[in-house]
């Protein structure tokens, strides 16, 4: 499985969730585990997805993910989870 | 499994930090492009490289998208090109083909920098390392990515002081040669003591005799992320300052052999090494300076700098070495003047000077870097701060390097614009008091012993 970790920051509105997991539906990338908090006013969104049978390039849809977080005006990152796990884990 | 903060530490390192993977430098073997002829010798150096590193900065990119982590520059490094181009070249002239050929297949490849226009004369000087040396100036002026170096002195060998004259006039040709942009030439030559031949960082970069056919070399860089981190320490003991900036140290290194172990993979080209440095960029909070203030200094340059650099020097590696399977390069904290902001601020302020300089190259990689000093300053003074440096690592069994601009037209109280990452740097003063009759004499400086050390 490659997994890949998808965060969102920013002010909080409606459907952002529903907007990232939209796409991320089409694009045939499953979620594995979402969490989200509010935290004064500020959304912050985790979700650990599986893109081993994304119909789309990793590279492309990082860029397609930040584009829509440009719309809905939050920072959207989407990361391959090696960075994270070489980083915090021995 | 990554909990949320974990992912928001390493993101905030990424964006606020300025934490990146400094360079992936694709190590390449030019020794099977050997010809007595020069223009056969050309094509298949530039075939060889176009080849080679063909996918090397769209993979790159690639590993920068997918990780979410800047790689900021993708570079060549390649066999010293007197060696290779020993047999062709009759003159400097035919070896500046050569640096046109490798400006060329930088761009046509498009890596930023590709360093090797080197000769290795620790103990004495072929014919080809001559005539190299003696192409380097109008090699700098024609060429806009090619990076030279020459290696004048070992811990094994002593210093070539033949060599270090020369070096000394060479530096002052290539400022005259590119006066017109501030003698940036210089800001692409560099002289070394005991040079690694696994080195990524410019513009010491080339791939040593004992090396591969191909390898992936990769920096690390993150004063940004040390300095950020140890905020946090403000007034409490060395102790856990140090352990600070080892976690620190390991998290960027993991990072950098992660990206390293991708590039390999992808590119089909074994990894050699993580160098573990600390390297600064002209962007504020990128700068090796603010962590020497941090740990306590009112500015760098000031009584206690020496000690802070080594402890930190010695924490990054400690930090780093566990982190990679495979370390070696320069590895240790830079200190260039022009490409860090806070110590262009020190040189500014009249608290850093370049004896200061001098001494903190003692405990750290790697030496007098990015030095903008007066045009007018003589050949010899600048081979006589050459024999220093170098006398420095000679003895201290470490790298050590010049990389002095002598800007044409400009003295003290100047400034000098290189651009880009070589950023700027004020115009510093030099001793002028002479030493002429010391570099003038012949021969080289004996090795020193190894023994009775104190």
């Amino acid at each position: 499985m490659k997994k890949c970790i998808i965060t969102v920051v920013g002010k909080d509105s409606v459907g952002i969730i529903a907007k990232v997991c939209t796409y991320l539906a089409e694009t045939n990338i499953n979620i594995l585990n979402i969490s989200q908090t509010i935290v004064d006013g500020y959304f912050n969104m985790m979700a650990i997805a599986d893109v081993e049978n994304s119909k789309k390039e990793l590279d492309i849809v990082a860029v397609e993910l930040r584009d829509i977080g440009l719309q809905l005006g939050v920072n959207i990152h989407c990361q391959r989870e090696e960075i994270f796990e070489k980083m915090h884990r021995l | 499994m990554i909990n949320f903060y974990e992912v928001v530490e390493t993101n905030q390192m990424i964006e606020e930090e300025n934490l990146d993977v400094r360079t992936i430098t694709l190590g390449i073997s030019l020794m099977d492009c050997i010809d007595s002829d020069l223009d056969r010798l050309n094509e298949k150096i530039y075939k060889k490289i176009t080849t080679l590193a063909k996918d090397l900065v769209s993979t790159g990119e690639k590993i920068e998208s997918e990780f979410g982590i800047p790689i900021v520059n993708k570079r060549i490094s390649i066999t010293p090109v007197a060696l290779v181009g020993g047999s062709a070249c009759k003159k400097p002239e035919d070896f500046v083909t050569i640096a046109e050929t490798l400006d060329k297949a930088a761009k046509e490849v498009r890596v930023n920098f590709i360093g090797g226009y080197s000769a290795i004369v620790s103990k004495g000087m072929t014919k080809s390392d001559e005539l190299l040396i003696r192409s380097i100036p109008m090699a700098m002026a024609k060429t806009e990515r090619v990076c030279s170096s020459v290696n004048v002195g070992s811990t094994k060998t002593g210093i070539d002081m033949d060599a270090v004259r020369l070096c000394g006039e060479i530096v002052k040709e290539t400022a005259e040669m590119t006066k017109d942009k501030d003698s940036i030439g210089c800001a692409k030559f560099v002289v070394l003591c005991n040079a690694p031949d696994d080195n990524p960082f410019m513009a010491g970069a080339f791939l040593g005799v004992t090396e591969g056919d191909a390898v992936i070399n990769v920096g690390v860089s993150g004063p940004g992320v040390v300095k950020r981190a140890i905020e946090k320490c403000r007034g409490k003991g060395f102790q856990e300052l140090c352990d600070t900036i080892k976690k620190t140290a390991f998290k960027v290194t993991r990072v950098g052999q992660l990206v390293a172990g991708e590039a390999s993979k992808r590119l089909g080209i074994p990894f050699g090494i993580i160098d573990l440095s600390l390297a600064p960029t002209p962007a504020v909070g990128d700068s090796v300076a603010e962590i020497l203030e941090e740990i306590g200094l009112e500015r760098v340059g000031a009584p206690g700098t020496t000690a802070a650099l080594a402890m930190l020097n010695d924490q990054v590696k400690k930090g780093g070495v566990m982190a990679s399977s495979y370390v070696g390069g320069l590895s240790g904290a830079f200190i260039p003047v022009s490409e860090d902001q806070g110590m262009i601020d020190a040189v500014n302020a009249g608290s850093l000077c370049i004896e200061k300089l001098e001494a903190m190259t003692c405990v750290c990689s790697v030496g007098l870097d990015m030095i903008a000093i007066p045009g007018k300053t003589k050949a010899t003074t600048i081979s006589g701060i050459i024999a220093d440096e170098m006398a420095i690592g000679m003895v201290n069994q470490k790298t050590t390097a010049v990389r002095v601009i002598p800007v044409v037209g400009k003295d003290v109280g100047d400034m000098a614009e290189f651009g880009g990452l070589l950023g700027y740097a004020p115009i510093m003063p030099v001793n002028e008091f002479d030493c002429s009759a010391f570099v003038n004499r012949k021969g080289r400086i004996p090795a020193p012993i190894h023994s009775f050390k104190n």
